[in-house]
């Protein structure tokens, strides 16, 4: 019996297994990208367990510790470090992998929700001025036009003069500017849509304007919003590191990476690990994010290739 | 094609205007001038004073109103913190970020537009490799980083370039080249898929057939072409110097209208403030203005939506 039981686990085991393996593989995963983003987003949640050191503590003892885990290999005799910072401390030895960790955190929170929030707004103006259209339509794209193209960085500065510079600010300032993009591809999308016989059916059936949207229209833009979604991450990191760099976010010695570049600036010659890791960060994970939107938009939407 | 350009024309004004409005509400709604500009510890015949020189006490259509026509006039007051008028200020700081967007402009031009072209041409080659690394890490690195990582390199380490202030033609060769990267790594993204998608049409391929030599296919025929969308994105890219004007200006100590911005706001110089983000507001909607009446002469299609 024992024989048997083992003969069927092992038969159907692997022809499972493959069936999921051949499935991955044809989906062709980024493998790098999808690794970094994984460790971006554990970073984010679990920073607390990664680290036991306070990203805020100062010490000024230990101020100034080079990374160990250069200067082990490449330190001449007077190189400052110690392994309990591997990646140094900065001028007020606060420690730059705790500090990097959580930086990991505020920047995944601010991206997350502003980049809701330009999605849920986005898209519902998105889905009405298409399937709408006439004045609603040109209206919401003459909103749309201006807040794609005007600098974001202004938009930023007037919502800072507006409200102060602070967290909630910044994600109000990239969401003014995201929802734009979400709005303007949605849009094309439904315009397309609507023209389908079985749009024209659900109308000749009596089926009331917002129904036909959220049950007939949604479901067919969710591929579009996923991609949207997936390539714009990278950018909207990159934009709350710099308004984090230029002292428009949250207060200085917060744990965000565009503060902590800030923060290197002015010693960059003696400090220069200050500037340099947290810089490296953004841009490790901003490419992860653009090549695994490159790899959803080419998986999900062959069409959106050239937008 | 006239009444296209009046459209866009009333259109530029018209978001010309909600800029004003938002910068007019953002002053004088939120927070209160008289307040900031005296600090807490002020008396209150001093505050209503102050309120009275500075006009605030009125109804706020009427403060609108005056507004307004300081705005059309250019006059944007006197900066508390620099003790001139906003005006003089803009007006001598606003060539040096004009010089340095013209630089990184004419920088993501002349290398990026050949870099896509060659690289849609020559693709899978190492050219083509190098470009497309080229642009992916032009997009992804944020300019503020690698603008004081090139100063560590060039102006620590190497000592070979100033790094920071204006002067010399060496001077704008760092700054420019940061301001210039993303635009021109958008350019040869831009510039490489155009480019292919026109070698893949009939007619290139009919030019081929016709056994015309591969320079004049690429040169005569397919060139003409690839260049329409680069022409739209080079506008907007333009305009969008600005964005990033603002950190390569701070980190340089360039001495631009996007560091006297980011000053105003560190020290609610409001005068200052409305002044800058009014004229940057100002080049942005005249560029892209400048780009659309362009891009419709060039491409009749669109005259006629």
């Amino acid at each position: 019996m024992a024989a048997v039981t083992s003969v069927t686990t092992t038969a159907t085991r692997p022809g499972w297994l493959r069936q999921m393996r051949t499935k991955t593989r044809r989906l062709k995963l980024p493998w790098i990208p999808v690794a970094i983003v994984s460790t971006l987003v554990i970073c984010a949640i679990f920073a607390e367990v990664l680290t036991s050191v306070d990203p805020r503590e100062i010490n000024m003892l230990e101020a100034r510790m080079s990374p160990a885990v250069i200067s082990e290999f490449f330190g001449g005799a007077d190189a400052n470090y110690s392994w309990s910072h591997p990646l140094g401390t900065d001028v007020m030895g606060r420690d730059m992998l705790s500090r990097l960790i959580y930086g990991a955190r505020t920047s995944v929170l601010i991206s997350l929700v502003a980049l809701s929030f330009g999605m849920v707004v986005g898209t519902t103006l998105g889905l009405i001025a298409g399937y709408r259209g006439k004045w609603v339509d040109a209206l919401v794209m003459r909103f749309a036009d201006a807040a794609l193209g005007f600098p974001t960085i202004l938009v930023a500065m007037i919502i800072v003069v507006l409200l102060g510079a602070g967290m909630l600010n910044i994600v109000l300032a990239v969401m003014l500017t995201v929802w734009a993009r979400f709005a303007r591809m949605i849009r094309g999308d439904v315009l397309a849509i609507r023209e389908l016989d079985f749009v024209t059916q659900a109308k000749i059936a009596g089926v009331s304007a917002h129904m036909i949207i959220a049950r007939h229209i949604f479901p067919n833009i969710v591929n579009t919003l996923l991609v949207i979604t997936s390539l714009q991450i990278g950018q909207v990191i990159l934009l709350e590191a710099s308004l984090s760099f230029l002292g428009l976010g949250l207060p200085p010695g917060e744990a965000a990476w565009g503060i902590m570049v800030a923060e290197g600036r002015t010693v960059i010659v003696d400090v220069w690990w200050l500037s340099l890791l947290p810089g490296l960060a953004i841009t490790i994970v901003v490419l992860a994010f653009n090549f695994f939107g490159d790899w959803m938009r080419d998986t999900m939407d062959p069409k959106l290739r050239r937008a | 094609m006239q009444r296209y350009i009046l459209f866009r024309g009333i259109q530029a004004l018209f978001t010309l205007w909600i800029l004003s409005l938002a910068i007019f509400l953002s002053v004088h709604l939120t927070g209160d001038p008289a307040q900031y500009l005296l600090g807490s510890e002020a008396g209150r015949t001093e505050y209503e004073q102050l309120k009275k020189n500075l006009g605030l006490d009125r109804p706020l259509y009427i403060q609108y109103i005056d507004f307004m026509g300081d705005v059309v006039r250019a006059d944007f007051g006197k900066s508390h913190i620099l003790g001139r008028s906003a005006r003089e200020v803009l007006m001598e700081r606003f060539p040096a970020t004009l010089q340095l967007a013209s630089a990184a402009f004419l920088i993501a031009l002349v290398v990026g537009i050949p870099l896509g072209i060659v690289s849609a041409v020559k693709r899978d080659t190492p050219i083509d490799m190098f470009a497309k690394f080229f642009a992916v890490l032009g997009i992804a690195t944020p300019g503020f980083w690698i603008a004081i990582m090139l100063i560590l390199l060039f102006g620590a380490i190497l000592g070979w370039l100033p790094t920071f202030g204006r002067g010399g033609l060496d001077h704008f060769v760092l700054p420019s080249f940061v301001l210039g990267w993303a635009a021109m790594a958008g350019m040869v993204r831009l510039g490489r898929s155009s480019m292919l998608e026109v070698l893949d049409s009939e007619y290139v391929k009919f030019a081929r057939v016709k056994g015309l030599s591969e320079r004049l296919v690429i040169f005569k025929h397919a060139l003409k072409n690839a260049i329409i969308p680069l022409l739209t994105f080079s506008g907007l890219t333009l305009a969008g110097l600005l964005n990033g004007s603002v950190a390569v200006e701070v980190v340089f100590a360039w001495p631009g209208i996007g560091r006297l911005m980011l000053q105003g706001i560190q020290t609610r110089d409001f005068p200052i403030v409305q002044a800058t983000v009014l004229a940057a507001g100002l080049f942005y909607i005249l560029t892209a203005l400048l780009v659309d009446i362009l891009y419709a002469y060039v491409n009749p299609k669109i005259r006629y939506e």
